[in-house]
């Protein structure tokens, strides 16, 4: 085994395109993103998985981007906060957030949204438990959640006419 | 109206300053003393590291004077000869190598011949070791009122009680972060996520010697301050700037997590005494308070929050004869700084706990006794501050009860608990909050706001105040555009830049709206006024018109441009030398009921239902003002039970957020918040001030539902579980025993 | 508190016997990785020594549930949110259950999993109890073979198994169980998500009439590892229900438990605790 180490190869699909960069095994898929691909949606609040301020869909599943090595995103496809509208063209969540105030500082933001729309993407009509447990891993220090709540029950509804 | 800024925050294009790069940009460290108190005896590099590669500033590379521009002047950039807390910055790094950077940090050590540190409030006070001044005393008042030494002899009852509450991590999720660029032609350029860029440039000029125009201050968007970026990133800031100026890069220095919370201000612990005469029927006759808060190491703002814990300490009541006496002490931990509420949630936890410990004394309901005390129009506070304003605080009270069904449960608690495992526990906090800064602070202040208007209509905005998550950019926005009759959408705010914008003072004491707010109005109406008088606008216009008379005013008269100046209220007037008078132009009263649940089995508290019922003049915003108080409260109830810094050695030991504990959304109860207007006149359509009020109610409107559940008497916050539980084992011995 | 990246070696080999023999080959030196819900926290920490690690976060043979009439086998590799997804797991084994819904957030529950939870060996872990309480046997792979092992006695000592350095975790397994068995979890942290335990309780125990035919009762955070309690099943296995089982299992509890003082709670509260939770389970079983 050599031991110097080098920065190696890796593909993945970041919202929607093939993208390739050279980076250390062990770069966080945060730094990567962030520096790399000038992705800056993601935000780093903590470094440790508490905050959820870092995350992004993996495969299609939640992950706190600061404990991933990049090099296990090898062929991933990754969705950032970027990747969410479509154009001008707003997700529900982000409208909703918009409309109801959850939104304060904003740090939180990014991930509070992926994990609202992971959530609704598992369980389409959540109930109040159903939203506290899935946003739980993303803390906000500014709203006191109440309005994140109105805001994934607005999307909810939104969605729900929608379809 | 949607938030200004909404739609960058919910797309990711908001940029912090993290997100932030320059050309050639470097990243900087900081090496911290790890002792908390000695003399500096060496600072050894060790070898492995290239150390040639790097820019390296210690105390010696300061150009003018190594010293925090705040109140006093005790506090260095960087330590030299003494360092008086842990963590305290002795050297600077800066490298391209963000990597390597970390690894240098860690391969420098600061040799210290320790000192005897002392790290409680006690110690400090008693004097046996004297870290800061004469007498470890940053500051001190005496607050009286009538004569309480006339009224002990003769009180029917006194009641006697003493109150603490713990340090608290402000925790905003984005942590500290500047960049600085010193490039020899240009100002000395600071970004940085920031609350006061007047503050951080005031403290560039003093460490630089140069002049304002020589240093340039930028607050990018901000992620949560709560008074955590007060007054901590101007040290931040100098030390960017001394890499940045010595390197001759720019420099990027992002605290980690960890680091953050060890190094920066935190809020003041507390202790509160009482002493207090009441009649049998249950009036206030005399209050003596004694609070002492500790500051930490060096002054910064301690005298600041003192005062508003001194001013707060009597609380929404009237009693005829008060002495507060108050003191700010010494001990060599890391500075305590501002954090929301600044004093009041401090010496309003005591009040309030009080207050219930006085209506068992004298056989009152907590209720009752509110009634029979509570400040009416034409009374005096502690200060001798009459009240004017139509303020009905049974009324209040009553509403709050109402709303939170308090009365049928406090019966169907009583009644079901002896039965359960899980006891249900009612309880609410009655409480005051004066907003702006106290007596002539904003005079003092004397802050401007300008407006410019751009030939196709839009309104630029020009304030100090800073976005950090409360709403300023839309507030005041929405603000000048109702006071011009436009578009919300026509109204730009620019980015607070000392280059571009007047000082119109700090983004604290919940002045943003109340003060800054009025002076947009004014300025506004001025603008208007200069629109009609130059001939290109009529009295009443449709936003199209006004844009179009924008264009036709600057082509006839040049640039069109308004500007307004604090004054004060007429009719204020405060004492600094005897700290008697109007504290404060404005209060904002509200009555805060929490509604619980204490497991008997793990010894858990969990809120289930929080009342937040408040007066606030006018709300201007209704999105807004709710996510404020829904906000507060959460950091309230996180103030009162979660929120626990472990010291070790005068360190926080517990500084990760795995183990600094803040609500999630699994912990929050469902928040409901009522407002009530009474206006103030010289607030933006009578707005008062709202930003700290909901930091009071939380923690003592749980803390008496706790004793509402339980009977146990708690006069320490934070309630952890593990507290609770050797408090329900003392009251079963007691109880046991009679 | 940034480790330098570019001094840290991640392989990533295709095959499980590919990654067998880089351990054999690295003997101690190379550290395995999974979804990295610890080891990346304390590596960003400063608080891992090593310098290679070897990613097995991909590998088929680690991955998957498999049922059969006996035995409902685990991969290693089987994350939190693959328990809560899987139907029989939820019908037959709830504790498990709600220890992976308990285990952090939603993140962490994509990306953590049960062979990771075990090797970290941390006394505080959320799914030790349940397994210790299913009976659960693991099973390890080395390049020299196979062996099962009961993971009871698995862990000897704070951060010790009985995992040689060339091993990793293949699967768990646990025997299919019936509904005579009464089940009970709790687990007491300092919120109400992503929180590490203070105390965590897991039990489970056939009630015949009105005595306990047979009894398992787990519990972490009060023990240099998760420990399952021997002597309080004990205490209770045949006894009838009842005032004096109680205490006498109380009792037994507070002398087999050696709970600790650290950053998060005290020895008083989690004895007590403990005791209490011991309790609060009996009591569903009258």
């Amino acid at each position: 085994m050599r031991d110097t180490v080098r920065k190696v190869e890796i593909s993945f699909c970041v919202n929607g395109e093939t993208k390739t960069v050279r980076a250390y095994p062990m770069a966080r898929l945060l730094d990567v993103l962030r520096e790399e691909l000038g992705l800056t949606g993601t935000k780093e609040g903590c470094g440790e998985g508490e905050c959820g301020a870092c995350s992004v869909l993996l495969d299609h599943k939640l992950v706190n981007s600061c404990l991933v090595p990049v090099l296990q995103a090898q062929e991933s496809e990754i969705k950032t906060i970027e990747g969410i509208a479509k154009g001008e063209q707003l997700h529900a969540v982000q409208e909703a957030f918009i409309s109801c105030g959850g939104a304060q500082c904003g740090i939180c933001t990014p991930g509070m949204v992926l994990a609202a729309i992971s959530l609704l993407e598992r369980i389409p009509q959540p109930n109040q438990a159903d939203i506290r447990h899935g946003l739980a891993g993303n803390l906000c220090r500014c709203t006191g959640y109440t309005k994140i709540f109105e805001a994934v029950v607005q999307a909810c509804r939104t969605i729900g006419l929608q379809a | 109206m949607a938030r200004k800024e909404a739609r960058d925050k919910v797309t990711g294009k908001a940029r912090y300053v993290d997100d932030m790069r320059f050309p050639g940009m470097w990243y900087g460290t900081t090496v911290r003393s790890v002792d908390a108190r000695g003399t500096i005896t060496n600072i050894i590099f060790d070898d492995a590291i290239p150390w040639n590669e790097f820019t390296i500033v210690t105390a010696k590379d300061i150009p003018g004077k190594n010293c925090v521009a705040l109140i006093a002047h005790d506090q260095p950039f960087l330590a030299d000869k003494i360092v008086n807390h842990p963590e305290e910055p002795v050297v600077l790094l800066a490298h391209p190598d963000k990597g390597l950077l970390e690894e240098a940090r860690r391969s420098v050590r600061i040799a210290v011949a320790p000192m005897n540190p002392i790290f409680t409030m006690d110690d400090s006070l008693r004097g046996t070791e004297i870290v800061w001044g004469r007498d470890n005393v940053f500051k001190s008042y005496v607050l009286e009122k009538g004569d309480p030494s006339s009224v002990w002899a003769v009180a029917d009852f006194i009641v006697e009680g003493t109150y603490e509450t713990g340090a608290q991590e402000q925790l905003y999720i984005e942590p500290n972060g500047v960049i600085a660029i010193a490039r020899p032609d240009e100002p000395v350029t600071v970004w940085g996520s920031m609350q006061c860029p007047y503050y951080v440039q005031k403290a560039l000029m003093a460490l630089f010697e140069l002049p304002s125009e020589r240093i340039r201050v930028i607050q990018a968007e901000t992620g949560g301050g709560f008074g955590g970026k007060e007054e901590y990133p101007s040290i931040l800031a100098g030390h960017a700037a001394l890499l940045a100026w010595k390197s001759g890069q720019p420099v990027k220095m992002i605290y980690d997590r960890a680091e953050d919370m060890a190094a920066t201000t935190k809020r003041h612990p507390s202790r509160t005494k009482h002493r207090t005469a009441v009649t049998k029927d249950g009036k206030l006759q005399a209050m003596e308070i004694d609070f002492v808060i500790d500051g930490g190491a060096y002054t910064t703002l301690s005298p600041v929050v003192l005062s508003r814990g001194t001013i707060h300490a009597a609380g929404p009541y009237f009693c005829p004869h008060v002495r507060v006496r108050s003191r700010a002490v010494a001990t060599n931990a890391p500075p305590h700084g501002a954090f929301r509420g600044f004093g009041a949630p401090q010496s309003i936890f005591a009040l309030e706990r009080h207050m219930n410990k006085v209506a068992r004394a004298v056989g009152l309901t907590p209720e009752e006794f509110r009634r029979r005390n509570f400040i009416q129009p034409d009374q005096t506070t502690a200060t001798g501050q009459v009240i004017r304003e139509n303020v009905r605080l049974p009324q209040l009270l009553e509403r709050a009860l109402h709303l939170s069904d308090y009365h049928a449960k406090t019966e169907s608690y009583s009644r079901e608990n002896s039965r359960n495992r899980l006891r249900k526990g009612i309880g609410f906090a009655a409480f005051m909050h004066g907003a702006g800064f106290t007596g002539s602070g904003e005079q003092y202040l004397a802050s401007v706001v300008e407006l410019e208007a751009m030939p196709d209509g839009v309104v630029r905005i020009l304030t100090a105040n800073t976005e950090i998550g409360q709403g300023t950019n839309t507030i005041l926005s929405q603000i000048a555009a109702e006071a011009l009759g436009v578009s919300y959408e026509q109204i730009e705010i620019v980015r607070p830049d000392t280059s571009l914008v007047p000082n119109s003072g700090p983004t604290v004491a919940s002045r943003t709206c109340m003060v800054v707010g009025k002076l947009i109005e004014s300025a506004a109406l001025e603008l208007k006024k200069t629109l009609i008088a130059g001939g290109h606008l009529q009295e009443v216009y449709t936003p199209a018109e006004f844009a179009e008379a924008c264009r036709k005013h600057i082509e006839s008269f040049g640039p069109l441009k308004s500007q307004s100046q604090y004054q004060a209220p007429p009719g204020i007037h405060w004492d600094d030398a005897k700290y008697h008078g109007d504290a404060y132009g404005a209060y904002a009263w509200a009555v805060y009921v929490a509604d619980l649940t204490v497991d008997l089995v793990t010894f858990e508290v969990q809120v289930k239902d929080f009342l937040a019922l408040q007066e606030v003049g006018k709300v201007v915003h209704p999105v807004l003002a709710a996510g404020q108080i829904e906000g507060g409260v959460a950091q309230g109830i996180g103030y009162a039970l979660y929120e626990n810094v472990v010291w070790k050695n005068g360190r926080m030991s517990n500084g990760q957020m795995t183990n600094y504990i803040m609500p999630t959304t699994a912990d929050v109860p469902s928040i409901r918040v009522f407002f009530e207007e009474q206006p103030y006149a010289y607030g933006p359509s009578g707005a008062k001030g709202i930003g700290e009020l909901p930091m009071d109610g939380p923690a003592p409107a749980i803390v008496n539902a706790i004793e509402n559940a339980t009977g146990v008497s708690i006069d320490r916050i934070p309630v952890l579980p593990e507290t609770l539980m050797e408090a329900l084992a003392s009251l079963e011995t007691v109880s046991s025993r009679a | 508190m940034r480790p330098r990246v570019s001094a840290y070696q991640l392989h990533a080999p295709d095959t499980l016997q590919a990654a067998l023999a880089l351990l054999e080959q690295e003997r101690g030196t190379l550290q395995p990785l999974a979804g990295g819900t610890d080891l990346m926290v304390l590596w960003e920490s400063g608080k891992l020594t090593h310098k290679k690690f070897l990613s097995i976060w991909k590998l088929p043979e680690l991955k998957g549930i498999a049922v059969t009439p006996e035995h409902i086998t685990l991969g290693a590799l089987t994350t939190y949110t693959d328990v809560l997804e899987h139907p029989l797991l939820k019908s037959e084994f709830p504790l498990l259950c709600q220890a992976a819904r308990e285990t952090g957030g939603v993140a962490t529950q994509n990306r953590g999993t049960l062979g990771g939870n075990i090797v970290n060996a941390s006394p505080a872990a959320d799914s030790p109890p349940a397994l210790l309480v299913y009976d659960a046997k693991l099973e390890l792979v080395s390049a020299r073979g196979t062996r099962w092992v009961a993971y009871h006695g698995f862990h000897t000592g704070y951060k010790e198994m009985g995992l040689s350095k060339d091993e990793l975790i293949r699967s768990i397994r646990l025997p299919r169980t019936d509904d005579r068995w009464r089940q009970g979890y709790r687990k007491v942290g300092t919120r109400k998500a992503q929180a590490i335990s203070k105390v965590c309780f897991a039990g489970r125990a056939i009630v015949d009439g009105r005595r306990i035919q047979d009894i398992r009762i787990a519990f972490g955070s009060v023990a240099p590892i998760v420990l399952r309690c021997v002597e309080t099943e004990n205490a209770l296995r045949s006894e009838p229900l009842g005032s004096s089982a109680m205490v006498a299992a109380k009792r037994t509890l507070a002398r087999e438990i050696t709970p600790i003082d650290d950053i998060r709670s005290t020895a008083a509260y989690r004895l007590k605790v403990a005791q209490n939770l011991l309790e609060e389970f009996l009591l569903t079983l009258q």
